[in-house]
């Protein structure tokens, strides 16, 4: 994620980069409910971890149906007509909405460093994006509160009709574990501005900065029971809350594997609504002329960024036949200044996979590409000898037939392929169940805007690539997700 | 109108009510120049006017008199901060919000001073500046915050092979014209969505009342505006406003006023340059009372309707309209009202009225009461000045008011409320209409068909169901016929301080 702006705008630069806190407390481990702090009702607990070391960092409270269960009670109460909750003016939610916004500037180096602890983030990225797209994504969604019309409609006959948008209800949001904080905003804001509760289940690898996010929300003065966080599993907690009957929506990010019970579940049980934000194995185009400096930046970030454990990694690249041999050489260039390391560092700039499960997935995604064909041009295995780390990869001479080209790898794995025509770039782009991002490389403006309507791709970047906003709506096509956000 | 908002906690209202603010006592004016580029200017002539305490008829302090070579400056300083690559033009929209939402906490900081400011130059009641003009300015400013990132064009099918999509950009420097019944309301009410917008703005406040709009011109630059995208110049109406409407590099302009002179701006509008134009101007507005009402409700609205700040409002409910049945039980109460209002020193808590804002409306106010007389309408209460006490009138009840009198068809601005008669519906819809106002309408009932039958049939920008004033941020606000042209607030004024520019582009080859 680019920062966006130029050197003559005066308003809100990006700060400065402080030191992470050493010795940062866990304080908040329990189910959050009606703004109170809870046990499990089973008694049960998880571990969590850092990935960088393999080491525990705390235990937190596992939630299950039971708890699932309670906040889904708590959120139904708060949602009653004539609640606190419902009375309020629309701009008082806006009010808060702004207010949460104030307490997480405060509070931003906690929520880095916690971040950047549990999740293997980099600190300076944990620290300037993810909390800088939270705090401008509450803020863009505080502004909206009292903005969200119905219509007045001129029907046939004697009526007077008019429109009213409503709040859905109860809300069930099951946030992944790649950006845990931001994910946890991107849902609450437009859920909370329309006037919705919450039951929020955050990733079991990473947790604690949603459970601090508890403490903020009850500090601005949300009503109790506005938004309750059960920590815990996805077969237990997040089944619990996908298959509940009082909950009117489910909102989900992670895989299209998990996306699709969680879908199934949604119509088993009460028909509740459904939005989804799921995988992608978005291509890249490069034409040859493009700004090849700019288009290998753009190509290395969109995929390297945060391991590569991004929904929208730019994870095939179709280059040009003309140019090709020099991207691919530019991009190993690029792929082998990196430092890995523990992310709390400054100079590192990669830290670990999230966790065991990814790490063993990604190296073996990797042998597949030796396998089936790939020239391995640099990196191909894993790092260091504590925590979960693989060496930046780049493989060139991909074809659309090898696994590394058509499935997920969500690490830091760089496939480069080669192409001719524009007929043909289209249709293999096309060619996959997935359909969340897409960009294109070049200067011609006719090329640009030919690709932007061609492409099944819920976002499409010219000459730029994760340019992302709150402004901006984001979802996808296909099997990619359902529905958009922000 | 807008109450006190408590503060929750926890979801719970705050129980404690907080103790009433009180006004400064001797505040020192701080503000009193031509502000150009965030600095402080004196005037190109040398002139100074004075500015006077409606209350006490005391001088307050002179002011920099603005006039056309002033304008001028302001503009070329507007126009530069508008320039493609400017700070301004370069900003983010949310950073714009930003700003917006920092000035709201700026006039949440210095609520006291600015409410003190505005009871001192307009003799409003310290409380009522302070919770309800003040109120509105916080709320308008923070919902436009909000607005800033949230403007957006649209993509749009068009026949062959083209991409066709829309901007709505901002118009460019804009003039803005305010009145001296809510001065500091008013200039928010245009500053916020220009602002909003990405304008940039030359302002001329009432000569009577300058001062919470150069206060606030501190607060800009405090903020941190960048120079020149806020300019303020006090002067007359003569000079300093004509110089703006009549300007050739101002691109729009917004005036709240008198019908009188909107005509004069709208005139001078097109005379000029085209500029893009929108007014809020007077009202003759009818409140009708059907029998079903809330008999108690309609009184109490009724009454706030004519005599909130001193009947110098255009949605002055000054012609009010009683079903037959209701009438004489109406009127009695409406007397018993207006006898307890309290009229005084509106530094004091207790106050309800001050005094008028000058000698000018005053005498307008009283002509037109003896012509309420002469006129054969019956004067229940009232119908003087206050004697010995300067610029306050006692409020003023006539009923038995019938339509040809001048105090029911002429704008009054004071403490008067002419009450009429009326038997059916289709009659008093036909005389509500009956005049070339069209600001807003209020009807009391308990039936919903005879409501919202009024409601389509009222030419009115705003009708008022069950209640009186109800203004908010998130409600457009503005005139049918020669009440005005436009709409103040709600997302509907963003389309005043915007330009739509279509951007079409061919391509080789038609695309879905």
């Amino acid at each position: 994620m680019k920062k966006q702006g130029s050197d003559s705008n005066p308003a809100p630069v990006l700060p400065a980069l402080p030191e992470p806190l050493r010795d940062l407390k866990i304080k908040y481990t329990k189910i959050f409910i009606n703004n109170e702090w809870h046990d499990a009702v089973s008694g049960k607990k998880f571990e969590v971890f850092n990935p960088a070391n393999e080491e525990k960092i705390c235990d937190v409270e596992e939630g299950d149906k039971a708890d699932v269960d309670k906040a889904v009670k708590a959120a139904r109460k708060a949602f009653e007509l004539g609640s606190p909750w419902r009375t309020m003016d629309a701009s008082e939610r806006g009010r808060l909405l702004n207010k949460l916004a104030d307490l997480v500037e405060r509070d931003r180096l906690i929520l880095a460093t916690m971040e950047a602890i549990d999740g293997g983030k980099l600190f300076s990225t944990a620290y300037l994006m993810d909390l800088g797209a939270c705090i401008k994504t509450l803020r863009y969604c505080a502004g909206w509160a009292d903005k969200i019309h119905g219509r007045t409609v001129p029907m046939d006959g004697n009526f007077f009709t008019f429109t009213r948008h409503e709040p859905i209800g109860v809300c069930g949001q099951i946030i992944p574990w790649n950006f845990p904080l931001v994910m946890f905003i991107w849902k609450i804001a437009p859920a909370l501005c329309c006037g919705n509760t919450v039951v929020v289940k955050p990733a079991e690898q990473t947790p604690l900065t949603a459970l601090y996010m508890g403490s903020l929300i009850k500090e601005a003065g949300f009503p109790p029971g506005v938004v309750n966080i059960v920590p815990g599993f996805g077969p237990t907690a997040g089944a619990a809350i996908s298959h509940h009957m009082d909950v009117d929506k489910v909102a989900f990010t992670g895989s299209t594997e998990v996306g699709k019970l969680i879908k199934e579940a949604a119509g088993k049980s009460n028909l509740k609504r459904v939005t989804l934000e799921l995988g992608g194995k978005s291509p890249n185009i490069i034409f040859a002329d493009a700004d090849l400096d700019s288009a290998v930046e753009f190509a290395h970030i969109g995929l390297f960024y945060h391991q590569g454990q991004c929904c929208i990694a730019g994870s095939r690249i179709f280059v040009e036949e003309p140019i090709y041999d020099e991207f691919v050489r530019r991009s190993i260039e690029r792929a082998k200044k990196y430092t890995l390391g523990n992310p709390l560092l400054p100079g590192v700039q990669q830290g670990p996979q999230i966790d065991k499960e990814q790490f063993q997935k990604i190296l073996e995604l990797i042998e597949s590409g030796k396998k089936e064909g790939a020239k391995l041009e640099c990196g191909g295995g894993p790092w260091g000898d504590k925590g979960y780390f693989i060496q930046p990869t780049v493989f060139s001479n991909v074809t659309d037939d090898m696994r590394i080209a058509k499935e997920e790898i969500f690490g830091p794995v760089q496939q480069i392929m080669k192409f001719k025509t524009i007929d043909e770039v289209i249709k293999r782009a096309n060619n996959t169940t997935y359909g969340l991002a897409a960009a294109v490389f070049t200067k011609d403006i006719d090329k640009a805007l030919t690709f932007a309507a061609a492409l099944q791709a819920g976002t499409v970047w010219v000459n730029c690539y994760s340019a992302m906003s709150a402004q901006c709506p984001f979802g996808g096509f296909k099997m990619s997700g359902n529905g958009r956000e922000m | 109108m807008a109450a006190l908002n408590g503060a929750v906690e926890n979801g719970q209202p705050d129980k404690k009510v907080p103790p009433l603010p009180r006004p400064l006592r001797s505040l020192e004016v701080k503000y009193t120049k031509i502000f150009i580029n965030n600095e402080w200017h004196e005037s190109t002539s040398g002139k100074k006017f004075p500015t006077y305490n409606p209350s006490t008829l005391e001088k307050i302090c002179d002011i920099e008199e603005g006039d056309k070579p002033d304008v001028d400056n302001a503009v070329e300083a507007a126009k530069a901060a508008f320039q493609r690559g400017s700070q301004w033009r370069q900003m983010d929209a949310l950073s714009r919000g930003r700003l917006l939402h920092k000035l709201a906490d700026l006039l949440e900081r210095d609520r006291v001073i600015l409410a003190t400011l505005e009871t001192m130059d307009t003799g409003k009641p310290f409380l009522q500046a302070y919770f309800i003009d003040l109120e509105g300015c916080i709320k308008t400013l923070r919902y436009y915050a909000g607005w800033a990132d949230k403007i957006q064009g649209r993509t749009i099918p068009v026949d062959e092979n083209f991409v066709c999509f829309t901007r709505h950009e901002p118009m460019g420097v804009c003039g803005a014209i305010t009145p001296w019944n809510f001065p500091l309301l008013m200039l928010v009410w245009k500053m916020a969505p220009a602002l909003c917008c990405g304008n940039t703005l030359v302002i001329k406040p009432a000569e009577q009342t300058p001062l919470t709009s150069l206060y606030i011109g501190s607060l800009i630059k405090e903020v941190g505006f960048p120079p020149g995208v806020v300019n303020i110049v006090p002067g007359y109406g003569p000079t300093a406003g004509a110089a703006i409407s009549t300007h050739h590099s101002i691109d729009k302009i917004a005036f709240t006023g008198s019908t009188k002179v909107g005509k004069l701006i709208k005139e001078a509008a097109s005379k000029s340059n085209l500029k893009r134009v929108t007014l809020e101007l007077g009202g003759k507005n009818p409140c009708i009372v059907c029998a079903d009402a809330d008999l108690d409700l309609a009184v109490e609205c009724a009454h706030q309707g004519v005599f909130f700040n001193q009947g110098q409002c255009c949605t002055a409910a000054s012609r009010v309209f009683v079903e037959e049945q209701i009438y004489p039980e109406f009127v009695k109460r409406s007397v018993e009202y207006a006898k307890k209002r309290l009229v005084g020193d509106p530094f004091d808590a207790r106050t309800e009225q001050g005094p008028q804002i000058d000698q000018k409306q005053f005498d307008k106010i009283l002509e037109l009461i003896e012509s309420g007389k002469k006129e054969g309408a019956k004067l229940e209460c009232g119908g003087l000045a206050i004697e010995d006490r300067g610029l306050f009138i006692k409020p003023t009840v006539f009923s038995e008011v019938t339509d040809n009198m001048r105090i029911a068809k002429e704008e009054i601005f004071g403490p008067v409320q002419p009450i009429m008669k009326f038997k059916s519906l289709e009659e008093v819809i036909k005389r509500a209409n009956s005049t070339e106002y069209g600001l807003t309408a209020a009807v009391f009932t308990k039936n919903l068909d005879r409501a919202l039958t009024l409601a389509s049939a009222l030419q009115s920008g705003t009708v008022w169901i069950n209640c009186y004033n109800a203004l908010y941020a998130q409600a457009p606000f503005g005139g049918f016929k020669m009440s005005g042209n436009g709409r103040e607030l709600g997302e509907y004024a963003l389309a005043e301080y915007t330009e739509v520019k279509t951007v079409t582009i061919k391509l080789s080859q038609k695309s879905p």
